[in-house]
């Protein structure tokens, strides 16, 4: 076999922290060929981010390369100066980076910060670097180049921005790409365009990538051989269809069952012998608990003409113990549908029935008096900003009940340590602040807030979008352990069909403030009517098959690719 | 570009901001001044006067009438230029104030210049080391900076520099007597005598003004240096700074072009106020190197009630403040596209 383009052999990476010295990443070989696509896989704190910071030599100042080597083009990078990495970056290996918008300079124009890149690597001069930085942001496919090359950061979408990030690392036609979850945050559809561009364009070139994401799905579409890692170290590698026909590894097998695919269930996601593995009860659903009648909610442009229909004529109803998923991109109006909900904004018109009463009328500033209120509740979508960080988890939990039921005492002790224990939330971490917990117990502490009072409609913003996948299978089955016990309704809005099926009977999907196709989960999944619906569901990437031991055929499929 | 008209229509907005605060200025600055305990008739008319003689200056300040009255008298003269004389000088205040407000702006100014040559400086290199050595030393010498009082400062600069060293002139107002004023063009010393080409005046100025301005200057290098080295901290974590470093930039382009720019905006705020408060806190340093500045100025008209030198002072402070924000307002919007946005 030829020397592989990139070649990092026993990297061990040390972080110096106030409690001594603390390894991030041990013992890690990982190769990249040339033209090759290889995915690290691994949850927060697997170390594969800081794997791709040490190929950059961009670590922060309290890391360092302790061990091992890494060899990029016969260059050791552990051990070049300064000025030969400054060479390589941008030129020969570049990056693209998770949040786009916060990865570009917000005051400089998009055009300034690629000709700044071409420049420096003396690819352009200042007379000509204007039209060729035209001339890549033509190559990643942004209409109306000419016009966007003066554009600033705020004024383009994620999606845009991105395309703008791929432009910057791709500017000097560079051989490696290391691409750090270059499309968490972003909708389903931008995702796939991005991540198409991306294999587009390093085909085009004969470029290798590195893909660091915490997606197995994303992975499997776009990977020719996959890394995964867990805790700093590398626990598994294949080639993708091995890997997802036959993983060996423990850590493996558990992410790939976390990983929701088409055909799972809930309680698939956890491992068998898991004893909080939930299956939702079929139990047909009661009475109407809420009621939607035509909302609509118009925000108001600068002129008369820019006014912005953000929620359109939005009729469906929840029944009591029924969970509805609302489903939809970023701007299809569904978090202002659940705002109006839960009365932080008003409608422009429509009705909002809850329990037969119309609380679409009540002013959103008085809400909190009314007596409906303690029966609504919602989790929002990062558990982190959504807590006070100077109040404790029992602070927390404690602040509905204070306010709403005016339980005190040992009465709200009581109250929180038994709802704490309903949520899987262990005592001695109650009195612990939001940043000394991890993100599961975060989301925890969230829905122990949320289902205090006891409330009998829960909304779900995307509960589980900031979570891992193994937590996110934790903490999906016991919504649904809650909603048994507690008889509550659910309505859950999220990006991720694959994620609302898990938990919805009923799904609305929408866009531009509509919806445009409801129906069963299933009927959606199996079914789906309108484009729209279909584009959303094809946009999703998948692991390449169900379960690998209940699917024969992929194990064939993958030793037929083997020996042809 | 289509984003100029937006721009300029933003400033204009801004001016007109300023038309209600510049409103409430002439409004409280004259009620404050008749809020003053003390009866500029009595000073005025003497310690001998009767009280007959007392009414009658009363009368012929038009202090008898009603509060209204005298008010709209007020602006009335405002509206013809007219500020008014000092009872204590004699003189009218808008002559004083235009002989004195551009010995304090100079004197503050040139103390903010130092300030921000030394600060700045000090700021990012501590942001860039944090906890070195250098990171030590600029905490030490702004702590030093902002806890001494300036009239000690600025004692203990005349007594090494004067009296020990002898390196600079005697601390007596902006210039020497052996030299003769510039004539007058901007009221700045320095650069009236520059316009004028007489480099022999412009350096006895510039050698009058640099202890005071030093003095004042270091009292000030704590909020610059502070929000210079929190702000560049702050963005050099930012993950765009990672962009530009993965992308191969320049240590000096990331760190210039890319980090300072954004990290510039807090710390010309800052800048604002700062000069602001420098301008009105100076009176101390004016009072050390008998500077003829509007401080002291000031502070003489309050001590007797001089109503029309009290409120001409208020009112050019006033006016010297929504101009200079309106200014760091118009800076921001140049250097931040952001801003055009919001309306």
């Amino acid at each position: 076999m030829s020397i592989p383009l990139l070649d990092i052999k026993a990297l061990t990476v040390e972080f110096g922290t106030r409690r001594g010295v603390v390894d991030a990443v041990r013992q890690v070989s990982v190769t990249v060929a040339k033209g090759e696509t290889v995915g690290i896989v691994g949850e927060s704190g697997s170390g594969k981010s800081v794997t791709s910071y040490a190929v950059m030599r961009i670590l922060d100042r309290a890391g360092r390369i302790a061990g091992g080597s890494i060899v990029f083009g016969g260059i050791n990078v552990g051990k070049a100066d300064e000025r030969t990495m400054r060479d390589l970056r941008g030129r020969e290996m570049s990056m693209i980076f998770q949040n786009p918008r916060a990865a570009l300079n917000p005051i400089r124009s998009v055009g300034r910060q690629i000709e700044d890149v071409l420049i420096e690597h003396s690819l352009a001069t200042r007379a000509d670097a204007r039209e060729k930085a035209i001339d890549v942001l033509k190559a990643v496919r942004i209409n109306d180049p000419e016009s966007r090359y003066h554009a600033y950061p705020f004024e383009l979408s994620g999606g845009m921005c991105q395309r703008v990030v791929i432009a910057v690392a791709l500017a000097c036609r560079p051989r490696l790409l290391i691409a750090d979850e270059p499309t968490t945050g972003l909708d389903v559809t931008t995702q796939k365009a991005v991540m198409d561009l991306i294999r587009e364009l390093t085909a085009e070139r004969n470029m290798s990538t590195l893909l660091i994401t915490h997606d197995l799905g994303l992975a499997a579409a776009y990977c020719d051989r996959i890394v995964v890692m867990e805790k700093g170290r590398v626990v598994e590698e294949a080639d993708t269809a091995t890997l997802f026909a036959n993983p060996r590894h423990p850590y493996t097998r558990r992410l790939l069952q976390a990983t929701p695919r088409l055909d799972s269930k809930v309680a698939d996601l956890l491992p068998e012998e898991d004893s909080r593995r939930r299956t939702p009860s079929t139990r047909p659903p009661g009475e109407t608990l809420l009621q939607i009648q035509d909302l609509v909610k118009v925000f108001p442009g600068k002129d008369k003409g820019d006014e912005y229909r953000a929620v359109d004529g939005l009729s469906f109803e929840v029944r009591s113990g029924e969970s509805l998923g609302l489903v939809g991109e970023s701007g299809c109006g569904k978090s202002t549908t659940s705002s109006m909900i839960m009365r932080l904004l008003d409608p422009t018109s429509g009705h909002i029935l809850f329990n037969g009463e119309d609380i679409g009328a009540v002013p959103g500033k008085r809400f909190a008096g009314h007596s409906a209120r303690a029966s609504l509740q919602m989790v929002f979508q990062d558990p982190t900003d959504s807590l006070n960080p100077r109040w404790s988890a029992r602070r927390s939990i404690s602040d509905p009940l204070m306010r709403l039921a005016s339980v005190g005492g040992s009465a709200l002790r009581a109250k929180v340590e038994a709802v704490a224990e309903m949520v899987g939330l262990p005592d001695h971490l109650l009195d612990r602040f939001p940043h000394q917990l991890s993100g599961g117990q975060k989301a925890r502490v969230g829905i122990a807030r949320a289902i205090a009072l006891e409330p009998k409609l829960l909304i779900l913003d995307e509960p589980t979008a900031a979570l891992d996948v193994s937590v996110q299978a934790v903490v999906l089955n016991l919504l649904v352990e809650l909603r048994e016990r507690l008889g509550m309704s659910y309505l859950f809005i999220s990006h991720d069909l694959n994620v609302v099926r898990l938990l919805c009977e009923r799904v609305l999907v929408m866009k531009a403030g509509r919806i445009v196709e409801q129906g069963s989960a299933e009927h959606l999944l199996d079914r789906p009517e309108h484009p729209y619906t279909r584009e959303l569901l094809a946009a999703i990437p998948h692991p390449p098959s169900s379960p690998p031991r209940v699917s024969s055929e992929s194990e064939d499929s993958v030793i037929a690719a083997r020996w042809p | 570009m289509v984003r100029v008209p937006k721009r300029l229509r933003l400033v204009g907005y801004r001016l007109l901001q300023a038309i209600p605060v510049l409103i409430g200025i002439v409004v409280v600055s004259f009620l404050l001044t008749r809020a003053l305990p003390g009866d500029p008739a009595v000073y005025f008319a003497g310690p001998a006067a009767s009280a007959e003689s007392i009414e009658q200056i009363r009368v012929s300040m038009g202090l008898d009438r009603s509060l209204p009255v005298q008010f709209l008298a007020y602006v009335g003269d405002l509206l013809r230029g007219e500020l008014g004389q000092s009872i204590s000088t004699g003189q009218p205040v808008l002559t004083e104030l235009t002989r004195r407000l551009p010995a304090s702006l100079e004197l503050t100014g040139f103390a903010l210049l130092f300030s921000i040559a030394v600060a700045m400086p000090l700021g990012i290199l501590a942001a860039t080391r944090p906890n070195s050595w250098i990171d030590h030393l600029c905490r030490f010498v702004v702590t030093a900076g902002v806890s001494l009082p300036t009239f000690f400062t600025g004692l203990a600069l005349v007594y090494l520099f004067y009296f020990l060293l002898g390196w600079s002139p005697a601390p007596m107002g902006r210039l020497d007597i052996l030299y003769l004023s510039p004539p007058h063009v901007t009221g700045f010393y320095v650069i009236d005598a520059l316009i004028d080409a007489d480099f022999e005046t412009a350096r006895a100025a510039l050698a009058q003004l640099i202890l005071p301005a030093v003095t004042l200057g270091l009292f000030t290098l704590a909020p610059i240096a502070r929000m210079t080295r929190a702000a560049m901290l702050q963005v050099l974590e930012g993950d765009f700074i990672r962009t530009a470093r993965a992308a191969g930039l320049s240590s000096n382009k990331v760190l210039y072009s890319y980090a300072l720019r954004n990290a510039i905006l807090p710390v010309i705020t800052t800048l604002g106020m700062v000069f602001s408060f420098a301008l009105g806190a100076n009176v101390l340093v004016e009072k050390v190197f008998a500077w003829p500045g509007i401080g002291s100025y000031a502070v003489e008209a309050l001590v007797v009630s001089d109503y029309a030198a009290v409120q001409g002072f208020v009112l050019s402070m006033a006016l010297l403040f929504v101009i200079l924000n309106l200014l760091i307002d118009v800076t921001y919007t140049l250097v931040d596209p952001r801003l055009g946005m919001e309306d």
